[in-house]
C-alpha cells in the first residue's frame, strides 16, 4: 500500500503543470454549447496543441504513436489537466478512447499509417455506431446487415446513440456479417466515412435540450471490405480487446470535476446561509467522504491496471458508486439552488451567488440524470459485479 | 505507488486469518454469548504472541515496527473473525505505551462533553485492566488521561445489544486519572478512527461473503436465488460499498503513516496536510461505518427468515458493526467533523 510518487513522476507533473499554465491562456474563448461546428474546431485545436507538445495519445502505446505513458504519470496528467481547468477530450473522445486504440490492437499497418496519426493530430473525428434502436444492453443483439459485394460491404440498418455525428469524419460501426442469429459470432467491426452515400443523421434531443446524439439510418451504404479492422465475424472480440487499455484513470477527470464542483456548493451554500442547516452540512460531509473514497479506489484501480497490464474488475465498483454519488451532488446543487434551480438559463441574483452559475448546476442535474444510464446502466453493472466479483449465477434465459 | 497490498501483507493477513480460524474459531467464541467476560485468556495471548497489540510499534522500542497501512489489514481480520476483546483500543494504543503494546488489555473511552446526558459505558469491564481517556474532540490541547478500572465503580448491563460485547455503566464523574505524557491525541484519535473502520470493512466483507455463498446453495422456484436480478443487485450494491470504504481506510492508513502523502493530498484537496488527515480518517470512518451496517443488512435480507434467526452468526456482525459505528465518533459526529473542515 503505497501513495507515494517517485521524484520522476513528481517533476512530471511539475511539468504538465507549467505547460498548462503557458498554453491555457491562448486557447480561444469556448464556443457555445450547442454549436457543433465551432465545438469541434474548439476540441481539435486543443488536441493539436497537445500533439504539438507531444501529450497527444498519453494512454496510447509508443507503437501506435502514442506517448506510452504509465498508469500512474496518466493519472498525474489528468489530474494537473482538472486542476488547470484544462478542455475535456469532447468531439476526440470516440478518436482517442476507442476507434484508436483498437486499430493499434487490431489493424493492419495501412490502417494504422492512415488513422492513427489524424487522430493524435486532431485532424479527424469519430464517432460509434455500435447501439441500436433495438440493441442497448443487449448489443451482441445487433440487427445493421453488412452484405458482401466484391470488395465492398453494403450496409443497410440504424444506430442509435452516435454521439457527435454530424460532425464526425469516420464511424467505428458494429455490423452484422453472420446468421441473423449469431449473436457475438457474427459480427465485424468496419470503418465507415461518415460522408458515404446512404447515411443519413438524424439528431436525437436530450432531455436537457442538446442534440450531441443522433441516429444513424444506412441505406446500402457501401465501404470497402479494407476497411473491416480485424477478421469477418470476429468485431465483438475486437472490440472487447480495445477495452484493455482502459487504465482505471477513464473518469479521473470526472470525479475530479465532481470534487471541484463540491467545494463550489459548499461555498454556495455558506453564502446563501443554507450551511446553517445541519442536514444540508451534513450532505456535503457524505459527500465529501464518498468522492474522497473514489479518489482511493481510482489510485486502487491504477495500481491494480498498473501491475496486471491490463485492468481489474475495480472499474466497474468505480463506476456504479460514482454514477450514484455524482446524482447525489447534482441534486445537492438543484436544492441548494431553491426556486432559481427552476430556470436552465442565466438568471439574475442567482448566477452570481457562487462561482458556479445556476444555469451550469441545471445542466449538470440534467446531464446527471444519464450517469447510471451512459456506458452500460447501472443494472448492467451490477450483473457484472454480481456474476464476474461475487460469482453468482447466471439467470437462466 | 502501488495501491495494492504488498506481498507482506499478503502474507500478514493470510497469518491473522489462519491463526483465528485455528486458535478462535467463531464456535469457540460464540460459545461466551452473552457472558460478563468474553475473552478467552488464551485467546489474548495467542493474539499477542503474534505480535497484534505491539504491532503499530517502532522496533527499537521493542515492537514489529509495522505501518497503520499493515495495522488495517489486522483490524479487517479480527472482525472478520468476530474475535471479542478491547482489541482495536490496546493496538491503538501500542505506539505511546508499553503497557499496550506489552499485550495489557487497555480500554479507550471518549471524555464526554460536559453537558452530555447519555451514560457513560464501558465495553468488556472485565476483561481491560487500564483504561485511557481521550480528551474531548472539541478540546484541542486536551490530555490523555489513565485510570484504573478498579477505581471506578460500574454497574453490569443486563443485555448488550452484542452479546460479545459486554458492557458495564460508569456511575459518577469520572476521576481524574493521571495525565499521560507523550501519547497524542490527535493521532490517537485519527489512527483509531482508522482501525475501527477497518474493522467495519472486515464486517462489511465477511457478511457478503456468508449472503453470496447462501444465494448460490438456497434454491427457491427451481434455481438458487443468487440468479435473480433482485437478490444479485443487493449484493452488487454491497460489494461496492465494501470496497469504497476499503479503498478509503487504506488510504487514510497510508495518509497518517506518510507525511509526503499528507502533503501531496492537502495540494488535491485544497486543504493543509492537518486537515487532510482528519478528513481522511473521518472519511473512512464514515463510509466503513455505512457499509458494515448497510451489508450485515443485506446479508440478513438474503438468507430471508433464517437471517433472522440467532443461530445464523449475521445477526452478530450486525450488533458488533453497531457497536464500532457507536464508538469515538458516531455518523453525525463524523459529519460534523468533516463539514468543520471543508
Amino acid at each position: 500500500m503505497d501513495l507515494r510518487y517517485t521524484e520522476e513522476e513528481e517533476a512530471f507533473r511539475l511539468e504538465i503543470r507549467a505547460w498548462l499554465s503557458a498554453v491555457l491562456p491562448t486557447l480561444p474563448a469556448k464556443p457555445a454549447s450547442t454549436d457543433w461546428p465551432a465545438r469541434r474546431a474548439y476540441d481539435t485545436h486543443w488536441q493539436r496543441t497537445l500533439y504539438e507538445a507531444g501529450y497527444a495519445g498519453i494512454d496510447w502505446p509508443v507503437d501506435g504513436g502514442g506517448r506510452g505513458s504509465s498508469p500512474v504519470e496518466q493519472l498525474i496528467f489528468k489530474e494537473e489537466c482538472e486542476f488547470a481547468e484544462a478542455p475535456y477530450i469532447g468531439t476526440g473522445f470516440v478518436g482517442l478512447g476507442h476507434a484508436g486504440p483498437t486499430i493499434i490492437a487490431e489493424g493492419t499497418q495501412a490502417q494504422k499509417e492512415r488513422y492513427l496519426p489524424a487522430i493524435l493530430k486532431g485532424d479527424e473525428i469519430w464517432c460509434q455506431g455500435f447501439s441500436e434502436p433495438g440493441s442497448g444492453s443487449d448489443l451482441a443483439s445487433l440487427r445493421t446487415k453488412a452484405v458482401r459485394d466484391g470488395d465492398e460491404y453494403i450496409i443497410n440498418g440504424s444506430k442509435i446513440w452516435t454521439s457527435h455525428a454530424e460532425v464526425a469524419d469516420y464511424c467505428e460501426m458494429l455490423v452484422r456479417t453472420g446468421d441473423d442469429d449469431s449473436r457475438h459470432r457474427g459480427i465485424s467491426w468496419l470503418i465507415v466515412p461518415m460522408d458515404t452515400p446512404g447515411i443519413e443523421i438524424r439528431p436525437l434531443t436530450t432531455i436537457g435540450g442538446s442534440t450531441e446524439f443522433a441516429e444513424l439510418f444506412l441505406d446500402d451504404v457501401r465501404v470497402p471490405v479494407a476497411n473491416r479492422v480485424g477478421d469477418e465475424n470476429d468485431g465483438w472480440r475486437v472490440t472487447m480487446v480495445t477495452l484493455s487499455f482502459e487504465r482505471g484513470t477513464g473518469f479521473v477527470g470526472d470525479l475530479l470535476e465532481s470534487m471541484r464542483i463540491l467545494r463550489s456548493l459548499t461555498e454556495l451554500a455558506k453564502r446563501t446561509g443554507l450551511w446553517g442547516d445541519p442536514s444540508i452540512r451534513r450532505r456535503i460531509a457524505s459527500l465529501t467522504a464518498a468522492f474522497d473514497g473514489l479518489w482511493a479506489l481510482t489510485k486502487r484501480n491504477v495500481s491494480e491496471a498498473a501491475r496486471l497490464g491490463v485492468p481489474g474488475v475495480g472499474g466497474v465498483v468505480f463506476k456504479l458508486s460514482y454514477s450514484e454519488n455524482g446524482q447525489a451532488l447534482c441534486d445537492l446543487g438543484l436544492d441548494l439552488l431553491e426556486r432559481s434551480g427552476l430556470a436552465a438559463s442565466s438568471i439574475a441574483g442567482a448566477d452570481s451567488l457562487g462561482d458556479l452559475p445556476n444555469a451550469e448546476l441545471v445542466e449538470a442535474w440534467i446531464k446527471g440524470i444519464s450517469l447510471t444510464i451512459a456506458a452500460g446502466t447501472s443494472q448492467i453493472q451490477r450483473n457484472i459485479v454480481a456474476e464476474r466479483v461475487l460469482g453468482l449465477p447466471k439467470e437462466p434465459k | 505507488m502501488d495501491f495494492q497490498l504488498s506481498d507482506d501483507q499478503r502474507a500478514l493477513q493470510e497469518g491473522i486469518r489462519s491463526l483465528i480460524n485455528g486458535a478462535i474459531s467463531l464456535e469457540e467464541i460464540r460459545t461466551k454469548e452473552g457472558a460478563d467476560d468474553t475473552v478467552e485468556q488464551a485467546w489474548w495471548d495467542a493474539l499477542n504472541d503474534a505480535g497484534v497489540f505491539s504491532l503499530l510499534v517502532a522496533e527499537q522500542d521493542g515492537g514489529v515496527g509495522l505501518s497503520l497501512a499493515d495495522g488495517v489489514v489486522v483490524a479487517e481480520e479480527l472482525a472478520r473473525g468476530l474475535v471479542p476483546g478491547p482489541l482495536l483500543s490496546t493496538m491503538a494504543l501500542g505506539p505511546g505505551l508499553a503497557d499496550a503494546a506489552g499485550g495489557m488489555p487497555i480500554a479507550l473511552i471518549d471524555q464526554q462533553s460536559p453537558n452530555s446526558a447519555v451514560p457513560l459505558l464501558l465495553e468488556h469491564p472485565q476483561t481491560v485492566k487500564s483504561i485511557v481517556v481521550l480528551p474531548h474532540m472539541g478540546d484541542a490541547a486536551g490530555q490523555c488521561r489513565r485510570l484504573d478500572p478498579s477505581t471506578l465503580t460500574l454497574s453490569m448491563v443486563d443485555e448488550p445489544l452484542d452479546p460479545l460485547t459486554p458492557l458495564a455503566v460508569v456511575q459518577g464523574t469520572l476521576p481524574e486519572g493521571e495525565a499521560i505524557d507523550g501519547l497524542d491525541a490527535v493521532g490517537l484519535r485519527q489512527r483509531s478512527l482508522v482501525l475501527l473502520g477497518a474493522a467495519q470493512v472486515g464486517i462489511a466483507e465477511v457478511t457478503v461473503e456468508l449472503a453470496v455463498e447462501y444465494a448460490k446453495g438456497r434454491e427457491q422456484f427451481g434455481r438458487p436465488i443468487g440468479s435473480f436480478q433482485a437478490v444479485k443487485h443487493l449484493l452488487a450494491d454491497a460489494l461496492c460499498r465494501t470496497e469504497l470504504a476499503r479503498s478509503a481506510c487504506w488510504a487514510a492508513a497510508v495518509t497518517l503513516d506518510n507525511n509526503d502523502v499528507a502533503t501531496r493530498e492537502a495540494d488535491t484537496l485544497s486543504c493543509s496536510p492537518g486537515e487532510v488527515r482528519w478528513r481522511v480518517a473521518a472519511g473512512a470512518k464514515m463510509l466503513a461505518d455505512d457499509a458494515a451496517l448497510a451489508n450485515a443488512r443485506t446479508a440478513i435480507q438474503v438468507y430471508g427468515g433464517m437471517g433472522f434467526t440467532w443461530e445464523v452468526p449475521i445477526h452478530l456482525y450486525l450488533k458488533r458493526a453497531r457497536v464500532l459505528a457507536q464508538t469515538l465518533a458516531t455518523r453525525t459526529q463524523l459529519a460534523d467533523l468533516l463539514s468543520a473542515l471543508i
